[in-house]
């Protein structure tokens, strides 16, 4: 059988994916994140009486440990799969990342285990990240005057 | 190419699983099974090896016999880690053997192929999987839960061997079909059943012009791990390009599982999926004489991360391994 020929028999026979499903559930359950960071970033100003810019890490690392506590309980990867998107764009997707290659190579070792594969998954993230991060200072600083 | 055999019996047979396979369908069917997935070992790779090598010890156990002439053997990780740590302890000559998922059958055909030429009198195939290695592997981490499509296999769990010897015993392995590489441009590394069924279709046209036999000799024909979506792309590959209609044909990988209830996606894959389903109710509905004639077809992916990255396709291959009650 030819290629097309066949990529068209596998295309009858392989389900569409809910994507509108999927979307929907994405944008509600990371609106809900949303919600959450801004209760914290609220929560922190007022608790410890500093501004907003200086609560929000506080905000992040909150998110971060609690996501790589359930990562870590084997809990978090039942609930990424059913939320997708809407757990791994936001930060929590990137920690939970992070604990669960660390937790796969600890066997290996603390250097060549965890060491050199903690970012297997997020090196791209953080790679990219940097360079963009980059480009786009600088377009800022030539164009906009920093 | 397929070889007929003479004088070639499957003896026995023993499979060891883990707990998903345990609480499918054909969870009372398996000598052994744990609740565990590190089987009571530290390492997912050392718990693979202790599944491969207990079921060794059952087959023999079941047969009285204390060892073997000759242990082939193979699994998915790299260097073939789990067989090779399995045959130190057996301690007899050892062929370490892959071809990803068309493991089994591919063991069954070395070994039938030296007993009927009576280089050897018995020989012990076995192959494991192991969810958790296979997925580090080939995959993410396995507490990793990223997103995947509804026609992802799942990888099953555990040990399976088959004594065969030059004995006379009930099951008769009456012929093998060596397959031939496929590729019909697959890249999704997801959608295994597409890359395989190709390869399927191959032997077992092959296996009937070889054999002069129609479809209908046999009253099982069962593919390893197509999963619920590959089994229909076989069906209507085989309908469009060769005209056969298979009518009694199943997939192990859609028979392990309970697709509905158990959170497996398309079915279960891996180099022992297709023994489990085979070393525990084919040979026992073998054993009750509702089954005569059982083609038994492993299928394998030959994927390689480092290549799908390189934008390649993904080949694929199967072997057969023809069944028969001894009247």
């Amino acid at each position: 059988m030819q290629k097309e020929k066949y990529k068209k028999l596998v295309d009858k026979n392989t389900p569409k994916e809910n994507v509108g499903i999927n979307a929907l559930k994405a944008f509600l359950i990371g609106g809900v994140m949303g919600i959450i960071g801004q209760v914290l970033i609220d929560l922190y100003t007022n608790l410890f009486d500093i501004s907003t810019k200086d609560a929000a890490p506080f905000m992040i690392i909150t998110l971060i440990l609690i996501a790589s506590i359930l990562t870590a309980f084997g809990v978090f990867d039942k609930i990424v799969s059913w939320a997708n998107c809407g757990l791994i764009v936001p930060i929590t997707g990137f920690a939970h990342a992070m604990t669960s290659a660390a937790m796969e190579y600890r066997k290996e070792g603390l250097i060549l285990g965890i060491g050199a594969n903690i970012f297997k998954l997020t090196g791209s993230v953080i790679l990219y990240g940097v360079v963009s991060a980059y480009v786009f200072g600088l377009i800022r600083f030539l164009f906009f005057g920093g | 190419m397929t070889f007929k055999f003479k004088n070639v019996y499957l003896n026995d047979v023993a499979t060891v699983t883990g707990p998903y396979e345990k609480n499918g369908p054909l969870g009372k069917y398996f000598d052994k099974s744990y609740d565990d997935m590190y089987f009571g070992e530290n390492t997912f790779e050392k718990g693979e090896t202790k599944l491969l090598q207990e079921s060794i010890d059952i087959v023999l156990s079941k047969l009285k016999k204390e060892t073997t002439d000759l242990f082939i053997s193979g699994d998915l990780l790299n260097q073939d880690v789990s067989s090779n740590l399995a045959a130190l302890k057996l301690n007899v000559p050892y062929l370490g053997i892959y071809n990803a998922c068309a493991t089994s059958m591919e063991g069954l055909i070395i070994a039938s192929s030296l007993i009927d030429s009576k280089k050897i009198n018995n020989a012990i195939c076995s192959v494991s999987s192991h969810n958790c290695t296979a997925e580090r592997q080939f995959r993410y981490p396995v507490e990793y839960g990223g997103s995947k499509p509804k026609v992802t296999t799942f990888t099953a769990t555990g040990g399976a061997s088959a004594y065969i010897s030059n004995e006379e015993s009930k099951i008769k392995i009456e012929s093998g079909t060596i397959g031939k590489v496929t590729d019909l441009g697959i890249t999704d590394v997801f959608n295994m059943g597409a890359v395989m069924a190709p390869a399927a279709a191959d032997t077992i046209k092959e296996h009937l012009i070889d054999t002069k036999r129609k479809i209908d000799y046999y009253d099982l024909i069962v593919t390893g791990d197509l999963g619920i979506y590959g089994k229909q792309i076989l069906m209507d590959y085989m309908k469009e390009e060769f005209n056969i209609e298979l009518n009694k044909y199943n997939d192990c990988g859609v028979m392990l599982y309970d697709l509905e209830k158990q959170d497996v996606y398309a079915g279960g894959s891996g180099p022992v999926c297709c023994p489990l389903v085979s070393y525990s109710v084919i040979i026992n509905r073998m054993l009750k004489g509702e089954l005569n004639r059982v083609l038994l077809l492993s299928t394998g992916a030959l994927h390689s991360p480092t290549l799908v990255n390189q934008k390649m396709s993904i080949p694929a291959i199967c072997h057969a391994i023809s069944l028969e009650v001894v009247k």
